[in-house]
């Protein structure tokens, strides 16, 4: 079997920081090959010195056999290997066709000719089965379809080599299927693809061979057929992990929150949460299932007191809170993940141990007579970043510098030590890796256990399924069923998620 | 290299740039670049008269820095230190002459009417800001304008009878002392370097120490996240923009008590709320380095007026020796990617 | 990367060289050395000037090609012990460099301008054994001779040729900031203009700065819209601004009416088609002749020095060949001028004075 791409004990380091140390990766054409390490595995690396990005110490890449030296993106691109971004590089204002061209326009006389792009996007879409309108505005169309339009962006440009990076982090479970279905048809149409994630379950669905990396080195290559989802999991992790999240029987008490007919608008002025109803109760989990997009994110702002909401009540242990100020809402016994840490939870250019006391700052024993005391909010950070495990230099250190896993622990050790009646926890685990997952799971669940009310939002729904005693499906800014997880499937809940009523998504789900 | 010294040590690698740059000018149109750094010298360090009015520059320079410096931290681009200033001004001198009182009472008044005049023309732009949205650097700019013509408008027909000039002010309003010119040969050196020198600790120990100053840096970082923690965002970006406002208008009264003793009819700008703009960027936006860049601004500034008689060398040259700085600092970029390699060589 | 970097830096250092070389050019012409004469006297006598600069086209110009003048006939030579000028970059630097240049032991130095007063008054105090000299402006100091012109006769004079050339009978004028210099200009300009022609129409209008030619060019392109034919402007570098509209407004339409008289030198040179006249205001002979004043030993220190028509500090330029009245202007302004010397008829200086001026 002849190699199209062959990456051979790559180097690179920064700073004296290894990144990558003699990883060899081999790309058989007409494969789907895995790539598999934990965030800051040095995945991500590895892909931008074939992208030409970076360039490596040491090692050799090959293309058909014959040795290359990638010094840009260009090079690359040049050679056929084109990458689909896991944050996409689209224009919103610009049609499909528009965006598809953009830098390789197809001109007359300097003007472009936008017809016959267009009938070569097309062309190209259909033989694919990529079904993407290319008169249509990027930001009309779902994300989805915008992936899809970056798959064509690299098959325009002559790509034979296909690096999707973390394609499913954004999708539904429809769209993910769908997704898998276009790969597998570029396969048969003789392209090959390396495919970046950390989930396992689309691992073990379309690859054919898995790289394994684990803290820049490479562990090795299986053949998928060959392995299951443990061993590549403690591959990967470099130990036994364990999936099912162990937790005992809830025993929820009273109730803690109570969501009573909420409506919130966004920016636009669009009515996104829409007669909202939810309760929460002290001691359990209860998990918002749900498409982006659907109003979670302004409900939790709401509720959090981030965004005004239009009418409603939302009363925690009776008291009414709705649009009060997030000062009051905290003090009053709520603690919030925010589901964007870096947009809200973190002032990253404060030190570490300045971000630990981001809402008490003003209390004692951190603050008196409006001075601060450092020496007293050091003392705390010091106390948290050991409690909860944050990987960090020294609690001196920027929010910035460090890893998304040690910045989402640090949040929750500062969340749950205010101890909170009522935990609210947006997406905590995005683009988390295994361990950190892990750790986070079993804090919400400790949290359970002490009696406080816990509210999770997720987009995966193996969290919401593993980690909620109560799944309340948001559907278009209202909550459309509320389902046991043990007696629900993934298939179930996908259908509620993407609006069909209860009974339909039961009988269709056992079809 | 740690990143604290890669911090000091990028502006002076932007000064030493500008020098550097500037004398290849010379160079190039046929100076003597030796001849005109000893000018800018002798101009700046020859006499303790140059001495005194060195200081007298750079005093107002401090506080027009910390002004731009203190609304930048919050995230805020404060382009009206001008106006803030001219106001300030004007309110000192107004002061000064419309009152006797004694000096005790009369001084500090006349710097606490600059100070509030300079607060409260910036709170126009920081409501407006945080109320509307509506961006602070138009504001801002609009206000320097207003500024400029009411307070022409205020000299000529409330302060004085169609005059263009206040007049001196009382000597109990005054900042000079006879003492501070004797010692220096009857420069215009006055009390208010003191008084920069406390803003500076001021600001720094507001921002660094204070409850409201972890506020304050908060939302200057990430308005987000101080939203999220319960901050009240809007209520800190106009205390901001007092506050900034409240180091322009001290700087105008730097010119009104001290350099000046008098408020004139202006036909442009003073320049000084702007070169602020620079002190600030050079000074990294932190109490110390404005104190600093200030200084190097008030030496080059008034060095250079010696230049053209001692070296015959025109004083513009250090207007583009400042703008060359300003330009090596602004793409300190460069400087990093430089530092960066220098101390990645060291590694190995 | 790297050599596109270089190449950068190259470029704008050598873009940086040949703009300072243009400027140093421009400079060399005012910083020839005098070459006529040898040393004569060890007085030495220099000037501060204004943020304007000695090439502003008007009254810092004009004063320096005075002392450039009086340095030449008396053979003394540009620098420390001739003669000399400080540019100010800004107002805080007037009393800098008056204090430099009276503690380089020059004899004598002047402060050009109104707007020095306040900072003449401050260093004559201080050094008292230095002479100064201020022009436009009133100090009483022992040590301080000052300098004032009656422009208002200049100005009175080139409102008698704005009036007689007129077709529209529209004329503006243009002030740079309203100080009482600038007042006497006005009142002198529209006492003129009701002498010779009562019926002619005058828009005043203020600029608020003497150095913002693109307001001067704003303010004369409306006037000369609204219908003006003649503008007059007393607004220093602003009044650049009028100069480069009617020199405009003349090349499109070369039949057009469009006529600007100027102000303090004879600024023909700013638009010879279009300048009519100016109303000169002699700060060079002002200049020289107090230099030779004081080189004589006779400084009038504490003194105020008037320079009108009867001194010969002010006047007019001839009229422009090209005007179809230039014979009418020039025997009207004989006419006045004698008037105006025998004491015949009073030019009102301020606008106060020139509500109750009658010409008759």
């Amino acid at each position: 079997m002849e190699y199209v791409i062959e990456m051979l004990n790559i180097r690179k380091e920064f700073n004296g920081f290894v990144a990558n140390d003699n990883i060899t990766l081999q790309l058989k054409k007409g494969e789907i090959h895995a790539l598999l390490g934990e965030n800051g595995a040095g995945k991500s690396t590895l892909m931008n010195v074939l992208f030409g990005l970076y360039q490596p110490e040491q090692g050799e890449i090959r293309v058909k056999g014959k040795p290359v030296n990638i010094s840009n993106p260009n090079i690359a691109n040049d050679l056929g290997i084109g990458m689909v971004h896991q944050h996409f590089m689209l224009v919103d204002t610009f049609t499909v066709t528009e965006n598809i061209i953009l830098g390789r326009e197809i001109t007359s006389a300097g003007k472009i000719d936008i017809k016959k792009a267009e009938q070569q996007v097309r062309e190209i879409s259909e033989r694919y089965g990529l079904a993407v309108d290319p008169q249509a505005k990027i930001s009309d169309i779902s994300v989805g379809m915008q992936q899809r339009v970056e798959i064509l962006k690299t098959l325009y440009r002559g790509a034979e080599i296909l690096i999707f990076d973390e394609p499913s982090a954004v999708l539904t479970p429809q769209e993910i299927k769908e997704l898998i279905q276009i790969m597998k048809t570029l396969i048969k149409e003789g392209k090959s693809i390396i495919l970046i994630t950390h989930k396992l379950k689309e691992i073990m669905e379309v690859s054919d061979r898995c790289t394994v990396i684990r803290k820049g080195k490479g562990i090795g290559t299986v053949n998928v057929s060959e392995t299951n989802p443990n061993e590549l999991a403690s591959l990967m992790v470099g130990r036994e992990v364990v999936f099912k999240t162990d937790k005992k029987e809830g025993t929820p008490k009273q109730e803690v929150l109570e969501i009573k007919d909420l409506v919130v608008k966004d920016p636009r002025g669009v009515t996104v949460v829409n007669g909202l109803n939810l309760t929460v109760r002290a001691g359990e989990i209860v998990g918002i299932a749900g498409v982006d997009g659907n109003g979670q994110s302004e409900f939790i702002e709401a509720i959090t007191g981030l965004r005004k909401a239009e009418s409603g009540s939302v009363k925690l242990n009776g008291k009414e809170l709705v649009n009060h100020t997030p000062r009051q809402i905290t003090d009053s016994g709520v603690a919030h993940i925010p589901q964007d840490r870096h947009k809200h939870g973190l002032v990253l250019n404060f030190p570490i141990g300045e971000n630990m006391v981001l809402q008490t700052y003003n209390k004692r024993p951190f603050s008196k007579n409006g001075i601060l005391n450092f020496s007293e909010i050091y003392k705390k950070a010091k106390t948290l970043i050991s409690e909860f495990d944050v990987r960090t230099p020294s609690e001196y250190t920027l929010a910035r510098a460090l890893s998304g896993g040690n910045q989402q622990k640090a949040i929750i050790g500062r969340e749950i030590d205010r101890n909170p009646d009522l935990l609210i926890a947006a997406q905590p685990t995005r683009g988390l890796d295994v361990g950190a997952i892990e750790f986070i799971h079993k804090r919400l669940i400790e949290q359970r256990d002490h009696g406080k009310g816990v509210l999770l939002v997720s987009f995966e729904l193996d969290e919401i399924m593993n980690v909620s005693d109560r799944i309340a499906v948001i559907y278009e800014g209202r909550i459309v069923a509320i389902v046991n997880p043990k007696e629900t499937t993934e298939q179930e809940l996908g259908l509620l998620m993407a609006g069909s009523n209860r009974k339909e998504a039961g009988e269709q789900s056992h079809v | 290299m740690s990143k604290r010294f890669k911090s000091i040590l990028t502006p002076i690698i932007a000064v030493l740039l500008g020098i550097i740059v500037g004398t290849i000018i010379m160079l190039v149109s046929g100076y003597n670049p030796v001849a005109a750094f000893t000018a800018l010298w002798n101009g700046a360090f020859g006499e303790v008269y140059y001495l005194g009015e060195v200081v007298r520059q750079f005093t107002p320079y401090i506080l027009a820095g910390l002004a731009v410096a203190f609304a930048f931290r919050v995230g805020l681009f404060n382009i009206g230190v001008e106006g803030q200033f001219l106001v300030g001004w004007l309110a000192a001198v107004w002061v000064g002459v419309a009152f006797d009182l004694p000096r005790v009472i009369h001084l500090p008044l006349a710097i606490l009417a600059a100070i509030v005049a300079g607060a409260l023309w910036a709170f126009i732009p920081g409501l407006l800001k945080a109320r509307f949205r509506v961006h602070e650097v138009i504001v801002t700019i609009m206000m320097n304008y207003v500024a400029l013509h009411v307070s022409n408008y205020l000299i000529r027909n409330v302060i004085t009878n169609h005059g263009d000039n206040s007049g001196p002010i009382h000597k109990s309003a005054t900042l000079r002392s006879p003492w501070l010119e004797s010692i220096t040969d009857y420069s215009r050196l006055h009390w208010g370097i003191l008084l920069a020198i406390i803003s500076c600790f001021i600001m720094w120990f507001l921002l660094e120490r204070t409850t409201r100053g972890f506020e304050l840096r908060s939302v200057g970082f990430n308005q987000h996240a101080a939203q999220y923690a319960g901050m009240n965002v809007n209520k800190n970006i106009i205390l901001s923009m007092v506050i900034s406002g409240a180091f322009a208008g001290l700087a105008g009264a730097m010119e009104g008590l001290g350099t000046f003793e008098y408020a004139a009819v202006k036909g442009g700008f003073s320049g000084v709320g702007f070169d602020g703009i620079a002190v600030a960027l050079l000074g990294g936006n932190t109490a110390l380095g404005v104190f600093f860049s200030a200084i190097l601004f008030g030496v080059l500034k008034v060095g250079a007026l010696n230049m053209p008689l001692e070296a015959g060398v025109p004083n513009e040259l250090v207007d583009i020796i400042i703008a060359l700085i300003v330009f090596f600092v602004a793409s300190s970029y460069f400087i990093r990617v430089f530092l960066d390699r220098i101390s990645k060589k060291e590694v190995k | 990367m790297k050599k596109r970097k270089i190449g950068m830096a190259l470029s704008l250092v050598l873009a940086a060289g040949t703009l300072l070389g243009a400027c140093g050019k421009s400079d060399n012409t005012t910083k020839e050395p005098a070459k006529s004469g040898e040393k004569k006297t060890d007085f030495s006598v220099a000037m501060v000037t204004d943020v304007g600069g000695v090439d502003d086209k008007s009254f810092n110009q004009s004063a320096w090609e005075g002392l450039q003048k009086f340095g030449k006939d008396n053979g003394m030579t540009k620098g420390k012990g001739g003669y000399d000028y400080l540019q100010s970059k800004s107002d805080a630097d007037y009393s800098t460099n008056l204090n430099t240049l009276a503690r380089q032991n020059f004899d004598l130095v002047y402060g050009i301008g109104f707007l020095m007063q306040a900072a003449v008054e401050e260093i004559a105090k201080q050094q008292k054994d230095s002479k100064f000299a201020i022009i436009d402006a009133e100090v009483k100091q022992p040590n301080v001779a000052s300098v004032l012109f009656k422009e208002q006769e200049a100005a009175f004079l080139a409102g008698v040729a704005a009036a007689l050339q007129t077709k529209s009978n529209h004329i503006g004028f243009i002030g740079g900031m309203e100080i009482p210099v600038i007042e006497r200009f006005e009142s002198g300009f529209l006492a003129g203009v009701k002498a010779a022609k009562p019926e002619v129409k005058v828009d005043v209008q203020y600029s608020g700065a003497f150095d913002k030619a693109e307001l001067g060019q704003n303010i004369a392109s409306k006037m000369y819209s609204s219908g003006a034919d003649v503008i007059f402007h007393a607004a220093g570098g602003t009044g650049n601004g009028l100069f480069k509209e009617a020199t405009d407004r003349k090349a499109k339409d070369p039949s057009k009416e469009i006529w600007a008289i100027g102000v303090d030198r004879d600024q023909n040179d700013m638009g010879p088609d279009v300048v009519l006249t100016s109303a000169l205001k002699r700060v060079d002979v002002a200049v020289q002749d107090l230099s030779k004043k004081a080189m004589d030993g006779k400084f009038p220190g504490g003194e105020v020095a008037l320079y009108g028509l009867s001194e010969d500090g002010v006047g007019v330029a001839p009229i422009n060949a090209k005007a179809d009245k230039k014979a009418d202007i020039e025997a009207a302004i004989k006419d006045w001028v004698e008037k105006i010397k025998s004491g015949a008829v009073k030019v009102p200086g301020t606008r106060d004075e020139l509500k109750n001026f009658s010409a008759k």
